[in-house]
């Protein structure tokens, strides 16, 4: 069997079909995507600009809403077939998310945000293993958070940590897919080779899937795969009024 | 989980969340402090009339004549002739008689002269007779029996020597300063006005107003006759009197004796059930008492509604931490907990901290209460009438924490990991 085939017939981790997405029934459509299949431990680089509609396919990956026609497949599973409860305790199991700012719960310390999914989902807290503050603190460590900065409102923290602080909360518990939305934006370049270094290598150790979403050409080369969203997505025109988070 | 999000969120936001639980705390103890002094004052009235079937005093008001009589609240317009006293007091259906006659007092506290059957006759709080917590009656006629508050409130012992003014006020321009009383008995607490009165006997009562009259005339001679008369054992019968209590053989008996006395012909006089005339009372203040209710029941509604204000004025930047919330897992109705969780919280603690506050308010204020206006207000457990308040406020709180709850809800239906601006 050779490579082709191969990609093929493994077991994709994403894959959409046939996408009609709009925000409401008498508003134009934000998605009309014909097919996307992302397969495990790849590293998805889905670039396009602003309000394009990113954050929409990511609120339809992570089951939050529900597309008017078409299949949304995550491991396996077509969200459409779950009730909305099961894709709330679906989400938390296997999804792990990044944002692009005021990601923190700002009342939250710096180990209780990362702990957050744990409170949310028994698998990522079993997967986190016996002591999930230790998952946490090992999880921080690696990400290279200095040990002072831990009992520190996470307010206090600068963009770049911030953002390793929001690595973690992803990462923890091992989900199998890391969806990262504009996480480096804020970021200059140095700060942003950085965090994305740490990123790849935080998901290679947990063995997870990345989907990387970002308007900056420049980081395409970084990953295995770049998907221009401006090709995927033949729905134009930015949805009024929301803003990504 | 949620409960614990809740939490921290409300201490992330400590100053509004403080000035919330201010309000809803003031508010709750000003409804339960509303509420258990109007308890408590009726059941202090209630209790101070216990056993004694009919107040007899002169022609007027029967409302009147129940407040100065036992209650010792304003004083009585005109006085009943001894003869006619002793005609009812005489009367075969009736098993005893404590005659009052108020007008003096001492240092700010009511002067009672009565007789030794008040300590024998007079009941209070369900039937519990007077104890004298240390000394004895009254038997000499410049014995004086003081009530428990007045013994605590002056510091006086047994064998003090006190002098009685003319008049009921706090300041008296006309002291019996020729015949003092000596302090032979102090009474164990009542919690009735008996706690604020001195008592003696009618006898020194009537030498006192004898040498005041006599004054007038010659008041060295008076004075020397009223003194000898009294030390001497003389028995000066009162001319007259302010009141007297009934205690019937039958209770049935009543209502007819009390028509007797309505028309008795030697004087004009006034018989009361107390309980029926305390009915009366009751009505009148009953619309005060409903007026007082509903203005502290709505301090209660605008406390929750600055709980309400304080919620959904911090709700839309507060989409940004649902949609992270429910980004890592959290269901819509996590959300919808996490806010009517908040206002649960504030609620109940709010009428927590509103018990204390009642209580500190109780205890602070329980000695003014009691000395300026008579009221022993209990510091005790929690009514059931009070818990169903307090029940009904907590409902209120997680039914106004529905409103943001809802709010939020939606948002976070609508809004799923983006926000709608």
């Amino acid at each position: 069997m050779n490579t082709k085939a191969a990609a093929e017939t493994a077991r994709a981790i994403v894959e959409l079909a046939q996408l009609r997405f709009a925000w409401s029934a008498a508003g134009p459509p934000v998605l009309d995507i014909d097919g996307l299949r992302i397969t495990p431990g790849e590293r998805v680089f889905l670039r396009g600009p602003s309000g394009s509609g990113k954050s929409s396919l990511l609120s339809l990956l992570a089951g939050v809403v529900m597309p008017q026609h078409g299949k949304v497949t995550v491991l396996g599973q077509d969200l459409a077939a779950l009730s909305a409860a099961a894709r709330d305790r679906f989400r938390a199991d296997h999804i792990g998310f990044i944002f692009q700012m005021f990601n923190l719960v700002p009342y939250l310390s710096v180990v209780e945000n990362v702990l957050l999914p744990c409170g949310f989902s028994a698998r990522r807290k079993a997967r986190a293993g016996g002591d999930a503050r230790r998952e946490a603190l090992r999880l921080l460590e690696h990400l290279d958070m200095d040990a002072a900065l831990l009992r520190r409102p996470v307010t206090e923290l600068s963009v770049g940590q911030q953002q390793r602080v929001a690595a973690a909360r992803a990462l923890i518990g091992a989900p199998d897919l890391v969806i990262a939305d504009e996480p480096t934006s804020s970021l200059d370049a140095d700060r942003r080779a950085a965090f994305l270094s740490l990123l790849f290598r935080e998901c290679e150790r947990e063995k997870a899937t990345l989907i990387f979403v970002s308007h900056d050409a420049s980081l395409a080369g970084l990953f295995d795969r770049t998907v221009e969203f401006a090709q995927l997505n033949r729905a134009s025109g930015p949805p009024a009024g929301r803003v990504a988070i | 989980m949620v409960f614990t999000l809740a939490a921290k969120s409300l201490r992330n936001r400590k100053f509004t969340a403080a000035l919330t639980l201010l309000s809803i705390a003031l508010a709750v103890a000003l409804l339960l402090g509303v509420e258990r002094i109007r308890h408590e004052s009726r059941e202090s009235f209630a209790n101070t009339v216990s056993g004694t079937d009919l107040i007899v005093g002169a022609r007027g008001s029967q409302v009147h004549l129940l407040l100065y009589s036992v209650f010792h609240i304003g004083n009585a317009t005109n006085n009943i002739g001894w003869d006619s006293y002793r005609a009812i007091a005489q009367r075969p259906e009736v098993a005893w008689t404590i005659p009052l006659s108020l007008g003096d007092s001492h240092r700010g506290f009511r002067v009672l002269g009565t007789t030794s059957d008040y300590f024998e006759h007079l009941r209070f709080a369900r039937g519990r007779r007077l104890v004298l917590a240390q000394g004895i009656p009254f038997s000499d006629p410049h014995d004086a029996v003081l009530g428990a508050d007045v013994a605590e409130a002056l510091g006086y012992e047994l064998g003090r020597s006190i002098v009685i003014a003319h008049g009921a006020g706090e300041v008296s321009f006309s002291l019996h300063e020729e015949q003092p009383f000596r302090v032979v008995g102090i009474l164990a607490r009542t919690g009735t006005p008996v706690d604020r009165t001195v008592h003696i006997g009618l006898e020194g009562l009537e030498a006192l107003h004898a040498e005041a009259l006599a004054d007038a005339e010659d008041p060295l001679a008076a004075a020397l006759r009223a003194r000898e008369s009294a030390t001497e054992g003389r028995r000066q019968i009162p001319s007259a009197i302010t009141a007297f209590l009934v205690g019937l053989k039958s209770r049935p008996a009543a209502l007819g004796l009390q028509r007797t006395v309505n028309q008795y012909p030697g004087e004009p006089l006034t018989a009361i059930l107390p309980a029926v005339t305390l009915q009366e009372v009751w009505e009148i203040t009953g619309g005060a008492e409903r007026a007082l209710f509903a203005v502290s029941a709505l301090v209660v509604v605008v406390g929750l509604a600055g709980m309400l204000v304080a919620l959904l004025t911090g709700l839309s930047e507060r989409r940004r931490e649902m949609a992270v919330l429910r980004s890592v897992g959290a269901r819509p109705a996590h959300v919808f907990g996490l806010l009517l969780g908040e206002a649960a919280f504030l609620t109940a603690l709010g009428i927590a901290l509103g018990f204390v506050a009642l209580y500190l308010g109780l205890v602070l204020g329980q000695p003014w209460l009691e000395s300026r206006l008579g009221l022993f207000i209990a510091v005790g457990r929690p009514s059931r009438h009070e818990l169903a308040l307090v029940a009904l406020v907590a409902a209120a709180g997680v039914l106004i924490g529905l409103i943001p709850a809802w709010r939020i809800y939606r948002y976070s239906l609508a809004d799923g990991m983006t926000v709608r601006i």
